[in-house]
């Protein structure tokens, strides 16, 4: 399945580069700096917007402040976002040349389409919060509505991209060059793409929510409890809550994907030497080249788990050469990680909904709210390992079975100086990003009613039902 | 035009955009960099007042240029960055540099924090377009090989080509900035800041121009083909119409007619742009021809199809957004205007989200359990999902509304 050996003249030949794992750790450090960040470019438009479209239904102004403060927060994250992914496209070509080379005609097209999303996204994030107090209420509402839509659009276009590196399709690949190529097909004709987007999509809203809760429920905690906290704590929880069981579910169907398409990284997930039928779940535990050691077996749980049915054979590492096999204990680590959270998270959900929708209140207990102080940083943590696990999982192909990652690299020299750079630059952006936080948290909350003399949406009507309901 | 120009075409028009859009941009912070004194606040909060809401839409043509690019011509895309490594990443660290600067302008308080914001803002703002600067240059004088890293890493960039361009980008963004932030001020009354940059852009237009000349000169002389092309019919055409919208800018700008000037250096910039790809043609990068270069027709075809489609969305909101900053719309003094009341509309009877929630849950659930693929597992995924948002409307609207004075604790002054 491997390309052909090419001819060492050929331009876009495997070189040999000294810094091959500097230049991954390289490419991954952008990534893990990029993906949580544009999680609040996915999600929290739908908060905010949310949050306005409550101001417009009840006219209580306690949403609308909430609204403005947070769509400042959201254009300095957009800003951030925007700047971290400018660098993995540079990267893509900087790091990675003969993939990019060879593949580009193949998936290019995704990052096309979504640049689109991209252009739309900072048009209307733009309009929308430089528009507060000078468009009409309605104008200004409908504005934040493409900035959303294009959260999704354009999660779909990149990562159908990396369900195409995963599970690639729609071309035909000799002699190192492509041909027959249909873009389409390879992008969005791709089972692996769904679950990727759904996973991830949802994974927004859990890391932007939980995270965004954090920081309201610590301010509970020191004993701020006003309307404004309340509002501001509820609002993100409550959406995280509610995504956090069904992310299980969408897991669940993310494995049998893989269990399907990639055995290979199925086999690591768990550690799983030899093929057998009923094969085992351990938890925790060391692989340590033909079994897992001092794990905690749950026996025909991962036949159950990847093909719902506890007898179903499990194809092993040993079914392909070792050097196709991906590091299995930082796949398996990562993927243990992301799934022990993914069970925290649903926990802490569920106390939240079982008390609200039982007692109609807040959970009292203080270590709800460390609960959720933690499940913010908890919820990234699992967006990263997940994202190894999909990605190392992959290797040591860049495209599954077709190019490996040392036969793309870049022939260029200075990758350590690049990579120690761009860790300093990325330290001074976390820095940066933190005390901007901090900043706008400090400012005073100012309630206001909004634009002078206005009515919001509906006011009477809701003011009427109120009555109506005591 | 063949099939296999046409992304080409659509890649020279986002470079004259970014050239012109984000060129502006790169410039306004070098006025801030230049900028001095009580005076020098207002020039600065100025420049990032105007640039503000429009930057990151800017910003975005240079990533549609590099998408394109390795779309459509990916072995073109591959060779370039694997040689001109070093422009490049500094290229990337300048964006990031910058970006960071936008974001935490908004929370400078004390003029030690502005002024440390400013000059990060400022030195990556001359960086970042140099750096791209001498990677054109160096495109332009055929320094860059066919292949994986195969040219060289240093003088690929390091040469009086690459300077002269680099040095270019600098001074048509500060030029271009000058004008546009002259007619912004004079739009919103500021008269002070008007003139100011009224005289800067007069003095950055001709050292711009003068630029221009001697950086002509210098890549006619240093590059292979290309540079002698730039001096032969058809290029000589389009350097010679860059050089008559320069001089008539700078008569729009003596006279302060500042959204006439707008168009004349935006006319300038472009021909530039298409001077150097006629200039060029029909080689990208020596020995790879556009047709060489080129994906295969289905790749190409969607690729056309997807901008245009693309364009229809876009090109409008662009316009939107240019239309409000340009009218004003955004300044501070805006705020609050004589906005109708929406109309009450009456509502209709209260949806019962829960329920549907339930129900779509109760739909879902079991689809994507039974399903790994088809039809049915997405009904199940669609009823997930909207399981998610009807329960979450639902009950985050309850549980922020509840609680006004309640069991939750004493009501505290909040902050
Ligand atoms: C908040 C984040 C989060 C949480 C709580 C979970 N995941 Fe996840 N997971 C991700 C965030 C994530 C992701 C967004 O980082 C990944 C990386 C690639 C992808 O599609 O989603 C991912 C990938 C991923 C993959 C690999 C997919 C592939 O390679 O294509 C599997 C098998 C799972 N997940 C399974 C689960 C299960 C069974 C969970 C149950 C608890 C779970 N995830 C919780
Ligand atoms: C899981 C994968 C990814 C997701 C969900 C994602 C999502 C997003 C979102 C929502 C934005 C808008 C900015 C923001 O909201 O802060 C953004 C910006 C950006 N991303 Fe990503 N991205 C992903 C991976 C990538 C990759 C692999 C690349 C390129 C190689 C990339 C390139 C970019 C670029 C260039 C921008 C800036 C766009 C602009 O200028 O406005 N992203 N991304
Ligand atoms: C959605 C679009 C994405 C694309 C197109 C993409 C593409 C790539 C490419 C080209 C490489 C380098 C080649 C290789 O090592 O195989 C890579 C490596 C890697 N990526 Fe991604 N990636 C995406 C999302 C992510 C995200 C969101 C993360 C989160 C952290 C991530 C983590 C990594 C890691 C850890 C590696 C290094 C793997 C290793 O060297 O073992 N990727 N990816």
């Amino acid at each position: 399945m491997m390309s052909l050996p090419l001819l060492a003249a050929a331009p876009f030949a495997p070189v040999d580069q000294d810094y091959l794992y500097e230049a991954r750790q390289m490419q991954a450090l952008s990534f893990a700096v990029h993906i949580p960040i544009v999680c609040f470019g996915i999600a929290f438009p739908a908060f905010v917007l949310f949050l306005e479209g409550l101001w417009l239904r009840s006219g209580d102004p306690i949403y609308r402040t909430v609204a403005k403060r947070w769509s400042k927060v959201m254009l300095a994250l957009f800003a951030v976002g925007v700047v971290t992914g400018t660098i993995l496209s540079f990267e893509l070509g900087l790091l990675w040349p003969n993939f990019m080379a060879t593949f580009g005609e193949v998936f290019g097209l995704g990052f096309t389409l979504e640049a689109f999303s991209f252009f739309t996204e900072a048009i209307f994030i733009a309009i929308y919060v430089y528009g507060w107090d000078r468009l009409s209420p309605r104008a200004h509402f409908l504005s934040g509505v493409p900035v959303v839509v294009a959260g999704f659009t354009g999660s779909l276009t990149v990562i159908s991209v990396n369900a195409w590196m995963n599970n690639p399709s729609g071309f035909t690949l000799e002699g190192g060059r492509v041909s027959d190529v249909r873009p389409l097909a390879a992008l969005f004709g791709n089972d692996f793409l769904w679950h990727e987007v759904i996973h991830m999509y949802v994974a927004a809203f859990i890391v932007a929510g939980f995270l965004t809760a954090a920081v309201y429920a610590f301010a509970w905690l020191r004993g701020r409890r006003g309307r404004y906290e309340r509002v501001a704590l509820v609002v993100p929880l409550t959406v995280a809550a509610l995504a956090a069981p069904v992310q299980i579910v969408v897991g669940d169907w993310a494995a049998r994907s893989v269990a399907r398409d990639q055995p290979t990284k199925l086999a690591a997930l768990e550690g799983l030497y030899e093929t057998e039928s009923g094969a085992p779940v351990h938890l925790g535990g060391w692989y340590d080249g033909d079994e897992v050691r001092y794990g905690l077996p749950l026996p025909r749980l991962l036949s159950l788990l990847a093909f719902h049915d506890p007898s179903a054979r499990v194809e092993g590492l040993h079914e392909v050469p070792a050097d196709e096999r991906p590091p299995v204990n930082v796949v398996r680590f990562a993927f243990q990680t992301m799934v022990g959270i993914g069970f925290l998270l649903a926990g802490i959900s569920a106390v939240y909904l079982f008390v609200w929708l039982r007692r109609r209140r807040l959970p009292r207990s203080r270590w709800f709210y460390r609960g959720v102080v933690a499940a913010g940083p908890l919820s990234v943590v699992a967006l990263i390992s997940g994202w190894v696990t999909t990605e190392v999982g992959r290797q040591p192909w860049v495209v599954h079975g077709q190019m490996r990652t040392e036969e793309a690299v870049t022939g260029a020299s200075g990758i350590p100086i690049g990579y120690v750079s761009l860790v300093l630059v990325y330290a001074g952006l976390l820095a940066a990003v933190v005390w901007i936080l901090r900043r706008l948290a400090q400012a005073p909350v100012e309630v206001e009613s909004g634009p002078r003399g206005v009515a919001p949406l509906l006011a009477g009507a809701a003011r009427r039902e109120g009555e109506a309901e005591r | 035009m063949t099939l296999d120009e046409a992304p080409l075409l659509l890649m020279l028009v986002g470079l004259a955009a970014y050239a012109v859009l984000g060129g502006a941009d790169f410039g306004a912070a070098f006025w801030q960099l230049a900028a001095h004194g009580e005076r020098g606040v207002a020039l600065r909060e100025h420049a990032y007042r105007a640039m503000g809401p429009v930057w990151e839409a800017n910003h975005v043509w240079l990533v549609f240029v590099l998408v394109v690019c390795w779309t459509a011509y990916p072995q073109a895309f591959a060779s370039i960055f694997s040689t001109l490594t070093i422009p490049l990443f500094v290229a990337a660290l300048g964006i990031i540099l910058r970006g960071t600067a936008y974001a935490v302008h908004a929370g400078t308080a004390r003029e030690i924090e502005r002024r440390a914001v400013d000059a990060v803002f400022s030195i990556s703002s001359i960086l970042t377009p140099f750096a791209l600067g001498t990677a054109v240059g160096a495109i332009a004088s055929g320094r860059v090989p066919v292949g994986n890293a195969r040219g060289d890493l240093v003088t690929s960039w390091l040469n009086p080509s690459s300077i002269a361009v680099g040095i270019l980008a600098v001074a048509t963004g500060a030029y271009v900035a000058a004008a546009y932030l002259a007619g912004d001020a004079a739009r919103a009354g500021l008269d002070d800041e008007a003139a100011a940059f009224r005289t800067r852009a007069l003095g950055a237009g001709v050292v711009t121009g003068a630029i221009a000349f001697t950086a002509l000169a210098v890549v006619a002389a240093d590059g292979d083909r290309v540079g002698e092309r730039l001096l032969e019919w058809p290029a000589l055409a389009a350097v010679m119409a860059s050089a008559v919208a320069g001089l008539a800018t700078l008569e729009f700008v003596r006279r302060s007619r500042f959204e006439a000037a707008r168009y004349g250096a935006s006319a300038a910039v472009a021909a530039v742009v298409i001077g150097w790809a006629l200039a060029q043609q029909p080689e990208l990068l020596p020995g790879l021809t556009v047709e060489q270069a080129a994906a295969g027709r289905s790749t190409l075809v969607a690729t056309v199809v997807g901008v245009v489609l693309g364009a229809v969305v876009v090109v409008p909101s662009l316009a939107v957004l240019f239309r409000l900053v340009l009218r004003g719309r955004f300044d501070p003094k805006a705020a609050a205007g004589e906005h109708p009341a929406p109309q009450r509309r009456s509502r209709r009877g209260r949806v019962p989200l829960a329920r549907f929630a339930a129900g779509a849950a109760a739909l879902g659930l079991p689809l994507m359990l039974i399903f790994d693929r088809g039809p049915f597992l997405a009904i199940g995924v669609l009823a997930l999902l909207t399981f998610v948002a009807l329960a979450s409307v639902a009950l985050a609207a309850a549980a922020a509304a509840n609680g006004r004075s309640d069991e939750d604790g004493p009501e505290s002054p909040s902050g």
